[in-house]
């Protein structure tokens, strides 16, 4: 773990793996110390902001514990048409076919790690390693809502029109945000998506 | 009843912003000039939680009800018509049927009007801020008629208010990955002026100066931003991310500006040359 610094009201803390940023998380939101604004998880990194905290223990809460497994959540089942523009440089890349990536795709249940970048944008972890693909060089400046991509260790689906520099295998017609439904994200943090081939 | 009869250049309705949202992915969003914002209200006696508009200019309103009006942050010439002239930072007592013209700033980007009793309409998620990049809150068009609220009980306790002066030397700590970037970079990005470009908007200020590069070419996995935060895209010229900036991002933070020089960030105009100074924090 490395404590980066990010100006007098944040500290940003780094780990080798998201199961350890995981742990720290739950840690933080447990904890109720006082003079916590927010905890923002992502990959590798936990960022907290804070008012008046006390630092060292603030510090004490960064140190990651035993690993905790990630929740197991209800499932939401995601409806998936895979006819995204990068499938085929996706086969070129992994060295799959377009119906071993669509089924290896479909065939994972995931696990929502954290929702970061727009609203409703849940970073899914479980893909399987064969579709592990560092992001595009270049982003799109447009990616269309309810595209499904993957980068890195993550799959997720793109809630809004926004850039994006992930691989697109296909769209879903399911919302993913809408601010006037009771649980405004499809998928929280802890629950688990499976995407369904239609 | 205040009628908005032209929604002018990048007006919105902003209040502090949106607390606790970022496990939605939602991030803060609120008036991108904070003090500039809490003095409107204050003048007109309004909790600082209020909403007001914040505006580039051009926005034309019409009173149907007398109210107290106060006009803060850019500085520029108000058109009133049906009523008595205003000035910045100053708190009028506007008739019902007078309308007011914002005209663009001379000194400043963006005006924030208050209105005692504050602006009425319904939270979003908590708040009554537009967020440009999520799309979430209350939006101004022109036509719209937007209710007053209830008059506060506080009373008004001046009718002046003072600003701090904007700066355009501004103070900066390290960011996260300031170790990513050459130690030149560093000389650049403290010693020579970044220009303000007119690309920038509420997401963030983009800045224009000689190219800050990279010593650690590798991916940077998206992680959380703050406001102030001086993100470095791959062609080297920064980004200060500003009120809604998203919740994560995927550019390494060279550096982190001091909060009380962010006004001075979120007021500066196109073309304006700033100098980043590096302080310990």
């Amino acid at each position: 773990m490395r404590v980066l610094p990010f100006g007098p009201g944040a500290i940003l803390a780094e780990y080798e793996s998201l199961a350890e940023v995981m742990s720290v998380d739950a840690v933080l939101r447990d904890s109720g110390l006082a003079g916590i604004d927010e905890v923002i998880p992502a990959a590798r990194t936990v960022l907290v902001t804070y008012n008046n905290v006390d630092r060292a223990a603030l510090e004490k809460l960064l140190v990651p514990g035993p690993s905790v497994p990630i929740a197991e959540g209800p499932i939401v089942e995601i409806p998936v048409i895979y006819d995204g523009p990068d499938l085929e440089e996706v086969s070129e890349a992994t060295g799959l076919s377009i119906d071993e990536i669509i089924e290896t795709h479909s065939g994972t249940v995931y696990s929502a790690a954290f929702l970061g970048f727009t609203p409703g944008w849940a970073y899914l972890v479980g893909l399987r390693r064969s579709l592990h693909l560092p992001r595009r060089p270049t982003p799109r400046t447009s990616v269309a809502s309810g595209s499904v991509a993957i980068a890195n260790e993550f799959t997720g689906v793109y809630p809004t029109l926004s850039p994006g520099g992930w691989h697109l295998l296909g769209h879903t017609t399911a919302t993913m945000f809408d601010v006037d439904r009771d649980k405004p994200s499809l998928v929280m943090a802890g629950d688990r998506v499976r995407f369904v081939r239609s | 009843m205040i009628e908005i009869i032209n929604h002018g250049i990048a007006s919105s309705f902003q209040d502090l912003g949106r607390f606790g949202c970022s496990h939605l992915g939602v991030g803060r969003s609120g008036a991108a000039d904070r003090p500039s914002h809490r003095l409107a209200n204050r003048l007109v006696g309004n909790d600082d939680s209020a909403a007001t508009i914040e505006s580039c200019g051009g926005l034309g309103l019409r009173l149907h009800r007398a109210a107290a009006v106060a006009i803060t942050g850019a500085q520029g010439a108000i058109d009133v018509r049906q009523g008595p002239p205003m000035a910045i930072n100053a708190v009028t007592y506007l008739p019902a049927g007078a309308d007011l013209t914002l005209r663009p700033p001379s000194e400043g980007l963006r005006y924030y009007v208050a209105v005692r009793g504050g602006f009425d309409l319904q939270p979003v998620l908590g708040s009554r801020s537009f967020d440009s990049l999520a799309g979430l809150g209350p939006r101004l068009q022109s036509g719209d008629r937007v209710a007053i609220g209830e008059h506060p009980d506080s009373p008004l306790a001046t009718d002046l208010g003072f600003r701090q002066p904007l700066t355009d030397v501004i103070r900066v700590s390290d960011g996260p990955r300031h170790d990513w970037f050459t130690d030149e970079a560093w000389t650049i990005l403290t010693t020579q002026p970044f220009v303000v470009s007119p690309s920038g908007n509420r997401v963030g200020a983009r800045l224009n100066g000689t190219a800050l590069e990279r010593r650690e070419i590798r991916e940077l996995l998206s992680e959380g931003l703050v406001e102030g935060a001086i993100q470095v895209p791959p062609d080297g010229q920064p980004i200060v991310m500003l009120a809604d900036h998203p919740v994560t991002g995927g550019y390494p933070v060279i550096a982190v500006v001091a909060p009380d020089d962010l006004p001075s960030v979120v007021q500066a105009r196109p073309g304006t040359a700033l100098r980043f100074r590096h302080t310990v924090g």
